[in-house]
């Protein structure tokens, strides 16, 4: 099957009279790691439940798997694994309960088996009857995962798995995405994190439910156009106040001695900072655009997509 | 495997929803302590026969003719005289603060009118602010009355009252020949409570899922709306039945109720209805946004259906209409089924309305839950 594993065009939701997914439309390749970004409350979550079958467009049609959205929810269902954002397992049953319930549901036999086995990949066979609702946050993540890929899903739809997990526990999380991905898992995931952008294929850039940058990393870096300068110097917190307002300059970021400069247009932009350095005495040099500097530009002065 | 029945899915749900069921423990204690609490509190409480009510005389003239009277009331066992003595003006008093049931008044002249053979009167005041306090006290009053003076007054009275007594009714107490409260009252708990438990319990199901964010979990996996409704319906099926045999048994043993009729047709009817409740209170739970709201219109349908059932007033005493919306809810044909079968020994085909009526229930109830039932978050 060469079809890809999504395929959506025009979605559109709306809940009462605000429309939170607009027009979006979304190709992911069999195979792919596919980043999902955007601030908070752009529509990452319902855009993820439409693709599910969790929520019915107002708008828009497609196939996930091949599969209709909006007709055949059903084969979807069997064939995604969904980790939702916030822990959705029982609390009140114990890990061994809630994966018994996940391989039953699926029909996986034998049961016993496949719920020992997923206990030992996790390295919790020692906690099996401890309830999850004690478990810490990075152990409710990796349950989690793992009871989304207990049934060999063809796609997993994973709503910000590491958020409030540890830098080693995601640097693993991370490994684990990849290696499945290398076995021919589909894997569309969300987060907030750049580096984790950047470790996805392709991403996919979302703001006030409209998509507004995709492709790979470097893709969506060049699309923005965007210069960046560095200044060094002792003096370059001085700098930063003479540049704050300066023409071209759209963001000041100080990292320890240095200050990115990020502006649209890099003649103006040059200009200002070269003026600066020669005040200041620091030394200007180009530098990389980085991601994090598209997706601040792409915010704008949104902190926050909630309205 | 089925794409709209599975046994290892509803296999799965089951052992899930009966976890839960059983780490709730206060929750689980209740279901089972509370049918047998109510039972023996109601079942002991509620008497719409009262007997030995207080009742105040008031005879100017204390003769033989009305200490005749006075101990033929106390012996029919609804009068009990706090006060033999009182003016009128104080037993006027003591109806009113609601000291006493009754005022008896045995006028001066009675002794006198009853040698003489003329019409002798006396005047009972019942305080018929609660009507079914009165009724029993003052049905027996007539017959009461005149066979007292019957005995007084001597022989040929008697004759000139039995002439006047030319029409005799008789009356049997069918089924219940003593009047005993509790063979009407506690069939009808039964119902009464494992309709509030079941109906209660089952209206979380769906509700509680959504308040604690598993529905979308739930929702995401491959289990059909008829596998969850069985799946949450099925565990509190057994947990009514447990009740059942509990109520039943405490029937037996602290009321002495008679199980006239086949106990397998009992059984079989406290099934269907528990099975209507439990889909009821699904439903329920597909409509309710939150557990508050669940339990809320479990109230709104729990009181009307205790009012308009039957069990608590006589269902042919109401009029037509409020007999017509009782007719829509099961405990109705629950009860009559139930005391027609347990007191009554009615075989099946008697009871076949009421049975057909249950089983509609169900059917419908089941219908429109799986209707209701949002396979989506929207
Ligand atoms: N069921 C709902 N009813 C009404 N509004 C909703 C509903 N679900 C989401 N919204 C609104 O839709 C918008 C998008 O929400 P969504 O959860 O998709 O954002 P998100 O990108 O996942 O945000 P975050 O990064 O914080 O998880 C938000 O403003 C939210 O308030
Ligand atoms: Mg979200």
């Amino acid at each position: 099957m060469t079809a890809p594993a999504i395929s959506v065009r025009g979605l559109t939701k709306r809940f009462g009279d605000r429309t939170v997914v607009k027009d979006v439309s979304l190709n992911v390749a069999r195979g792919e790691i596919a980043g999902f970004l955007g601030p908070n409350g752009s529509g990452k979550t319902t855009t993820i439940r439409l693709m599910c079958g969790l929520l019915t467009p107002d708008a828009g049609e497609g196939t996930v798997l091949g599969h209709d959205i909006l007709r055949e929810g059903r084969a979807i269902k069997r064939r995604v694994g969904y980790m939702t954002q916030r822990f959705s397992f029982y609390e009140d049953l114990t890990i061994a309960e809630n994966l018994h319930f996940v391989a039953g549901l699926y029909g996986m036999r034998p049961v016993a088996s496949v719920v020992r086995d997923t206990l030992e990949d996790l390295g919790l066979s020692s906690r099996r009857d401890q309830l999850a609702g004690s478990l810490s946050g990075g152990w409710k993540q990796r349950l989690a995962l793992a009871a989304c890929i207990m049934h060999r899903p063809d796609l997993l739809l994973l709503d910000e798995p590491t958020a409030g997990v540890d830098p080693k526990a995601r640097r693993e999380f991370w490994d684990e995405i990849h290696r499945l991905a290398a076995d021919g898992l589909t894997v569309l995931v969300s987060t907030h994190y750049m580096d984790e952008a950047e470790r996805c294929h392709r991403i996919n850039y979302i703001s006030y439910g409209e998509l507004v940058a995709q492709g790979t990393v470097e893709e969506v870096v060049r699309n923005a156009g965007l210069t960046t300068l560095v200044l060094t110097g002792p003096r370059s917190a001085e700098a930063a106040r003479l540049l704050k307002g300066a023409p071209g300059v759209e963001q000041i970021a100080p990292f320890g001695n240095t200050l990115h400069l990020v502006g649209a247009n890099g003649a103006t932009l040059r200009a200002s900072a070269e003026r600066v350095a020669a005040q200041t005495g620091t030394q200007l040099a180009p530098a990389e655009t980085s991601l994090e500097d598209v997706f601040i530009r792409l915010m704008g002065d949104a902190r926050d997509n909630v309205t | 495997m089925s794409r709209f029945f599975s046994f290892g899915r509803l296999w799965a749900l089951l052992t899930k929803e009966t976890i839960q069921m059983r780490r709730d423990r206060l929750t689980f204690a209740m279901m089972l302590g509370i049918p047998l609490f109510q039972l023996i509190l109601f079942g002991y409480a509620i008497n719409t026969d009262p007997k030995q009510l207080p009742a105040a005389l008031v005879a100017p003239t204390q003769d033989r003719f009305t200490r005749a009277m006075v101990s033929a009331l106390e012996l029919t066992g609804y009068y009990r005289f706090v006060t033999v003595g009182a003016t009128a003006g104080e037993a006027e008093e003591m109806i009113a603060r609601g000291d006493v049931a009754f005022v008896v008044t045995v006028p001066s002249d009675f002794g006198r009118r009853v040698e003489r053979g003329d019409s002798p009167v006396i005047l009972i005041e019942a305080d018929a602010t609660d009507p079914s306090v009165a009724s029993g006290a003052i049905s027996t009053l007539s017959t009461v009355a005149a066979e007292a003076l019957s005995r007084e007054t001597g022989e040929e009275a008697q004759n000139a009252l039995n002439a006047a007594k030319q029409l005799s009714v008789i009356v049997h107490r069918r089924y219940n020949p003593e009047g005993i409260t509790q063979y009407n009252i506690v069939p009808g708990l039964l119902g009464v409570i494992l309709q509030l438990t079941m109906v209660m319990m089952t209206s979380m199901a769906l509700t509680r899922e959504t308040e604690r964010g598993t529905m979308e979990n739930l929702l995401s996996m491959p289990a059909t709306p008829f596998e969850i409704m069985l799946g949450k319906v099925m565990p509190y099926l057994a947990v009514g039945a447990v009740q059942v045999v509990v109520v039943l048994l405490a029937a037996k043993a602290l009321f002495d109720i008679p199980f006239v009729g086949s106990l397998p047709l009992i059984l079989i009817g406290v099934f269907v209805f528990v099975l209507a409740l439990v889909i009821l209170g699904y439903l329920i739970s597909t409509v309710a946004r939150t557990q508050m709201q669940a339990m809320q219109l479990t109230f709104f349908f729990f009181l009307p259906s205790l009012m308009l059932s039957g069990f608590m007033f006589p269902f042919r005493g109401m009029p037509v209409w409020a007999q017509m919306l009782g007719e829509v809810f099961p405990l109705t044909h629950f009860l009559r089924l139930i005391r027609s079968v347990m007191l009554k020994g009615a075989d099946a085909v008697t009871v076949a309305g009421s049975f057909g009526a249950l089983a509609l229930f169900v059917a419908l109830l089941a219908g429109a839950a799986l209707l209701r039932f949002r396979r989506t978050l929207d």
